[in-house]
């Protein structure tokens, strides 16, 4: 495509030859039984690209983050889903960042191989969605183990990971001085506790995604798997959304680009009255919209990789990154499934399950309002609107 | 056992390709380049070989410009331990490619050379051949499946209508045909390693080779258009035309 970009290039290049294993009958027979990609996720981990971020000396790859997220551009680019495990790549940073020596050696080098699934994150519950310092969720310490109860919700992957990174209230709400504190952050090894204490129940959903909703009853944590200081959780979690909001924006690029070659394709071979639709401006111009758009959003992740990579704090950009690219996808899904008009909802043509996948991207991991909030406080300085 | 393996940067295999509107050649400006299948075949049996203890180094060789260290690359990401990058700007031709070959393989004194059975780009089929000619070492072409034994492999080789088996005494030039084996995908951790890798950077001059052009391009033009064809109402109707117009039964 022209403008691509050419920034890990040999990167691209390995993940593309790996995607082209996996089809679109692959993931069109999974769609069908609500199945897990294992065999896809499985050929990741073996090539090491699920470990990029992981440091050398636990095992990884040490990569930047652009290199993470030219690995997840490409595999939706591609017409995969990296839904199923892009959480392994970065659920770890918050370890890597907060969690103690003993911690890191116990599961980075685990996670870096993929003996250890760490891609469940444990933060919505059904009651406290954005509102997260309204959760509900608490441990309580009890000697050298905490003990936890509650509800999370929208928990993705939660059958298909061997840890996760859970957020609960330690202190209650209304003895902190400031509603942020008195969360505290754990590792749950979910394969100790499933069925003493934690329940897993999926939800079925628009796309096969595993969203789960998880239980948690007297569910034993050991003290020692406390991450950082207690009360501090909070924090240690808002430290990884950065990166998380510009790799999943990196994956609407991919699907954009996708979604855009798709259209494109079928409108240069579809004839009708003779011609090719694609020689209609109401066929092409909303395909070269979403082309721009596409172009506008991915500046705005290069910017905001920029920033990161040098350290500096890109919560802005992330954000919009994540907001642009969302919908420069639901543009281009748009454009797509118009430009094929029936065929476009047939499932062999993989448009629709495409398009169903990268609506998610408007609300997951948050939605386009909470941005423009987020916007409007902290970069514009208007009142706080809720 | 060190093994010399040739890889050749070539238009993607997937990519569409378009003729030069002056006929001179084909489009490569801003077009998707790649190792020529072929080659990646031939690059995947060293690395096999090398993993069976057979191998014991692998030397990745490439002729033509400066990006063809990208294909090197590809060659050190999947297991080959260093590369050779013969620059040349010039188009190269399969005698030209053999002599620099030669000249390589008299530095590098590998006891096999592995070669893709021919490139995707001008599908001359030649240079391996070639190679063997100007080496005057036994070679087996077209290889299906390699086994070394003392002093010797022994090679399945595709020919029409069947399997043909051979040895050839070592040191040999041997040429992958499609169905050698199954390229791996370089991992991510070998990508990295790939990229401290050495590789020597030489011209076909400092080899003493003279690769000037021996063939000229008349012309290149994309192939006919596919004509329509016609539907048949009957099958009476189909074998009269079968027989009457295309006058093949």
């Amino acid at each position: 495509m022209a403008g691509e970009r050419q920034d890990h290039r040999e990167i691209r290049d390995a993940v593309a030859k790996l995607c082209a294993g996996f089809p679109g009958e692959y993931w069109r027979a999974l769609d069908e039984r609500r199945a897990y990609p294992t065999e896809f996720v499985e050929a990741l981990t073996e090539g090491g690209w699920l470990a990029a971020l992981v440091p050398e000396d636990y095992g990884g790859a040490g990569l930047p983050l652009s290199a993470a997220a030219a690995i997840l551009e490409e595999i939706q680019r591609q017409g995969c889903n990296g839904a199923a495990c892009h959480a392994q790549m970065y659920v770890m940073g918050t370890i890597l960042r907060h969690g103690s020596e003993a911690q890191k050696q116990a599961y980075l080098p685990d996670i870096a191989s993929g003996a250890l699934r760490l891609q469940a994150f444990g933060v919505t519950e059904p009651s406290s969605g954005t509102d997260t310092t309204a959760l509900r969720t608490t441990a309580r310490r009890e000697g050298d183990r905490y003990l936890v109860n509650g509800q999370k919700i929208w928990t993705s992957r939660a059958e298909h990971s061997d840890l996760m990174l859970l957020l609960a209230r330690t202190t209650p709400r209304d003895q902190v001085a400031k509603k942020t504190d008195g969360l505290s952050t754990f590792i749950v090894d979910m394969r100790k506790v499933l069925g003493k204490g934690l329940t897993i129940r999926p939800i079925r959903t628009m796309m096969n995604h595993n969203s789960c909703e998880v239980f948690f009853e007297d569910m034993e944590v050991p003290a020692a798997n406390l991450v950082g200081e207690e009360g501090k959780g909070f924090r240690y979690i808002l430290s990884g959304m950065n990166a998380e909001r510009i790799l999943i924006a990196a994956e609407c690029i991919g699907d954009a680009k996708w979604f855009i070659e798709k259209a494109t394709g079928y409108a240069k071979e579809r004839v009708v009255f003779g011609r090719p639709i694609g020689q209609n401006q109401g066929i092409q111009f909303p395909i070269a919209k979403a082309y721009a758009s596409m172009r506008a959003a991915e500046l705005m992740v290069q910017e905001a990789l920029r920033l990161y990579e040098a350290g500096e704090n890109p919560g802005a950009e992330a954000n919009m990154a994540k907001m642009l690219a969302a919908d420069a996808s639901f543009e281009a899904a748009n454009a797509c499934i118009q430009t094929h008009g029936g065929f476009g909802f047939a499932e062999e043509y993989d448009v629709e399950r495409k398009f169903r996948e990268t609506r998610l991207y408007q609300v997951a991991p948050i939605s386009t309002n909470l941005i423009l909030s987020y916007l409007a406080e902290h970069v514009l300085g208007l009142p706080r609107s809720y | 056992m060190k093994v010399l393996v040739a890889v050749k940067r070539v238009i993607d295999a997937y990519v569409k390709v378009r003729v030069k509107s002056d006929g001179s050649g084909v489009e490569t400006q801003n077009v998707k380049m790649s190792m020529n299948p072929f080659c990646e075949i031939a690059v995947e049996e060293a690395v096999r070989l090398k993993e069976a203890g057979v191998a014991t180094e692998i030397v990745a060789v490439s002729c033509g410009p400066q990006q063809s260290q990208e294909t090197i690359r590809t060659a050190l990401a999947m297991g080959a331990d260093r590369g050779i990058l013969v620059q040349s700007d010039e188009a190269l031709e399969p005698l030209a490619i053999a002599k620099i070959l030669k000249a390589v393989v008299d530095k590098e004194q590998p006891e096999l050379v592995l070669l893709g059975k021919q490139a995707v780009d001008n599908d001359f089929g030649q240079t391996g051949q070639m190679l063997s000619a100007l080496l005057g070492w036994s070679q087996a072409t077209y290889a299906s499946k390699i086994q070394k034994a003392d002093g010797e492999l022994t090679v399945t080789r595709e020919i029409d209508g069947g399997l043909e088996t051979i040895k050839v005494k070592l040191p040999a030039i041997v040429t992958a045909d499609l169905r050698l084996n199954e390229p791996r995908y370089a991992s991510l951790p070998n990508i990295m390693k790939a990229k401290k890798k050495p590789i020597d950077t030489m011209s076909p001059a400092d080899l003493g080779v003279d690769a000037a052009p021996r063939l000229s391009v008349v012309k290149v033009t994309e192939p006919p258009a596919r004509q329509a064809g016609v539907k048949v109402g009957s099958v009476a109707e189909l074998v009269d035309k079968l027989k009457n117009e295309a006058k093949v039964i």
